[in-house]
């Protein structure tokens, strides 16, 4: 019988010739990447009692969650994470301000197809837009990882989704995903590698596929994998000379399902209060007064994004009743964004532009909602008290649908805003 | 391993959010973290929570964000063990991993009520529900896994395998 894509990487990984979904495995790790939550790692580290992380090179350590340092027991801890990647000689590490770990990793050329990577966070499944097994794990699977590079799996059925169609105009990656969470449901992919195809898939630049593997974590995948093509191969040809293996599902793999989607006549799609998967289209819920608007995260912080909401308020103004939020998922982005006059758009058009990082997704900091307040978010979950208050409600929507709505104070169709 | 406790019941996807919101991350004492599980959604949880009562949730326990201390408060504020009709995978292994019993059942999940006795005989697979008679046989867990909750969690089970 052929194998998935997910059963290829692990038996790569486990040395074995062939491994099925249900399977359990013990894994060699390509990759470890973990981000402020590395304090709590090395402290589980420090107590399991190995003096030295297996392989320094294949750790990654990113702060993004809290940067600059919010209160002074941050501070404690990335201090703490400092002196520890330095006790450990681990050099993959990138100080506040870099941006949102897994952003920074591909960019930095850590991420390769084919490869087996954890971290400690949950949309390591972003990885798998380059056709890598990414997964998130917590810290003591972590601190397991640093002890000896290997962890146990149990190997996940797949889940194949074909998507066809073509976007109309505003609809992008972000309302596809979220689309399909809306039909799935928040647990309709749990512990399931997911695959994408069709030429929906095929035609979305690196960006929008990151927006899908990582989006994806919400309807429970373990991974969700893209098949890497020619444009995978020429962004990480381009950030690393590694070699690496594109993998591909056999003809004869067996799927526990197909999905096919043609999201040709979709509009943009909104995650209402306060489940992921409870998507309704934009026009089910235009009109509902917002106080907060945020541009960014892991999921849609990246420079096509940015590039919309530019295009949208261009030589605008927001609403006066409306705090608009923009943060760039990366130091890299953040500098291509001023190039090409983005930053001067929002800041004129009255946003407030914050650095590189996490942001107010996980309503620590840089924009935390009061209680009754609504935003409209480009973050990846909307969870009760996710982002601050527990009675403030959070709507997902893509970067064009953030935009239009920060313009009129209210939820609106990007296509309502532009002539 | 003989769990004993009260049927502490909840509905579906149960996220790590609201085991553990975000502003409580950075308290690095077990107890303080267990003081404030569940407090979103149910303010009252720990105080009428019982040291050995057994959550039993719906579907898609643990939905959401890969942050441990959402398993590690529920440990640390005594919970004997969790029942749900499934569990998102990533709390699935913290739970383990911080010897916090998991048990994958919907038949059970879905009879048993708020408040009912349970004993749960994990690894002859069974979980009685004293209050109204019922019994459900449910899937062995790996040999592997079971004996990680046997050691407390996997940092213990770790540091046993380092020592031989």
């Amino acid at each position: 019988m052929g194998q998935t894509i997910s059963e290829k990487i692990f038996a790569k990984h486990s040395g074995q010739k062939k491994v099925y979904a249900g399977e359990f495995v013990d894994a060699d790790i390509d990759l470890a990447m973990s981000h402020d939550n590395t304090v709590l790692v090395s402290t589980i580290f420090n107590e399991i009692g190995v003096k030295k992380v297996w392989n320094p090179d294949k750790i990654v350590v990113v702060l993004d969650h809290r940067t600059p340092a919010n209160t002074s027991k941050t501070a404690e801890n990335h201090k703490i994470i400092r002196e520890f990647i330095n006790e450990q000689n681990i050099t993959n590490f990138f100080d506040i301000g870099e941006g949102i770990c897994h952003q920074v990793l591909p960019e930095n050329g850590f991420v390769c197809p084919g490869m087996l990577i954890v971290g400690s966070d949950s949309h390591t499944t972003t990885y798998g837009a380059f056709g890598a097994f990414g997964t998130g794990i917590g810290a003591t699977d972590m601190a397991a990882v640093w002890t000896k590079g290997k962890l146990w799996f149990k190997v996940p059925e797949t889940l194949r989704f074909n998507v066809s169609g073509t976007l109309s105009r505003y609809v992008s990656a972000k309302d596809v995903i979220l689309h399909i969470i809306g039909k799935i449901g928040a647990d309709g992919a749990n512990y399931k590698s997911c695959e994408f195809y069709g030429e929906r898939i095929e035609n979305m630049s690196i960006d929008g596929r990151m927006c899908i593997s990582n989006q994806a974590m919400e309807m429970g995948a373990k991974v969700a994998i893209i098949p890497p093509d020619k444009k995978t191969v020429d962004y990480v040809a381009s950030k690393t000379n590694a070699k690496f293996d594109v993998v591909y599902s056999d003809k004869d793999a067996e799927y526990e399902k197909i999905y096919s989607f043609d999201i040709t006549d979709i509009e943009p799609q909104i995650a209402c209060p306060d489940k992921v998967d409870n998507v309704k289209p934009v026009s089910d819920v235009a009109g509902t007064e917002i106080h907060q608007a945020v541009l960014g995260s892991c999921t849609n912080g990246r420079l096509e994004d940015l590039a919309v909401a530019a295009e949208i308020l261009k030589g605008k103004t927001i609403s006066k009743n409306v705090r608009m939020i923009i943060v760039p998922a990366s130091r890299l982005i953040y500098l291509k964004a001023i190039k090409k006059g983005y930053i001067q758009t929002f800041l004129s058009a009255g946003a407030t532009v914050v650095n590189p990082g996490c942001g107010p997704c996980l309503g620590l900091h840089q924009g935390v909602l009061a209680e009754g307040e609504v935003v409209i978010s480009s973050t990846n979950r909307n969870f009760k008290g996710r982002m601050g208050a527990p009675s403030a409600e959070i709507y997902l929507g893509s970067p064009a649908t953030v935009a239009a709505s920060s313009l009129k104070g209210e939820i609106t169709n990007p296509r309502d805003v532009i002539k | 391993m003989i769990i004993e406790g009260r049927a502490i019941k909840y509905g579906d996807d149960i996220n790590t959010d609201i085991i553990i919101p975000g502003r409580y991350l950075l308290l690095t004492n077990p107890e303080e973290l267990a003081a404030h599980a569940m407090e979103d959604l149910d303010p009252e949880f720990i105080k009428k929570f019982k040291k050995g009562d057994i959550i039993v949730g719906g579907k898609n326990f643990g939905c959401g964000s890969s942050r441990e201390q959402a398993a590690m408060c529920l440990k640390y504020a005594g919970v004997g063990a969790i029942i749900a009709k499934s569990f998102a995978r990533i709390f699935y292994r913290n739970a383990i991993n911080q010897g916090l019993p998991i048990i994958e059942s919907s038949e059970a999940a879905g009879a048993i009520k708020n408040m009912d006795e349970l004993e749960i005989d994990l690894y002859a697979t069974t979980i009685r529900d004293k209050t109204k008679n019922l019994q459900f046989k449910i899937q062995p867990l790996p040999l592997f896994i079971q004996e990680i909750l046997d050691d407390g969690g996997l940092i213990y089970n770790l540091k046993k395998k380092l020592r031989h």
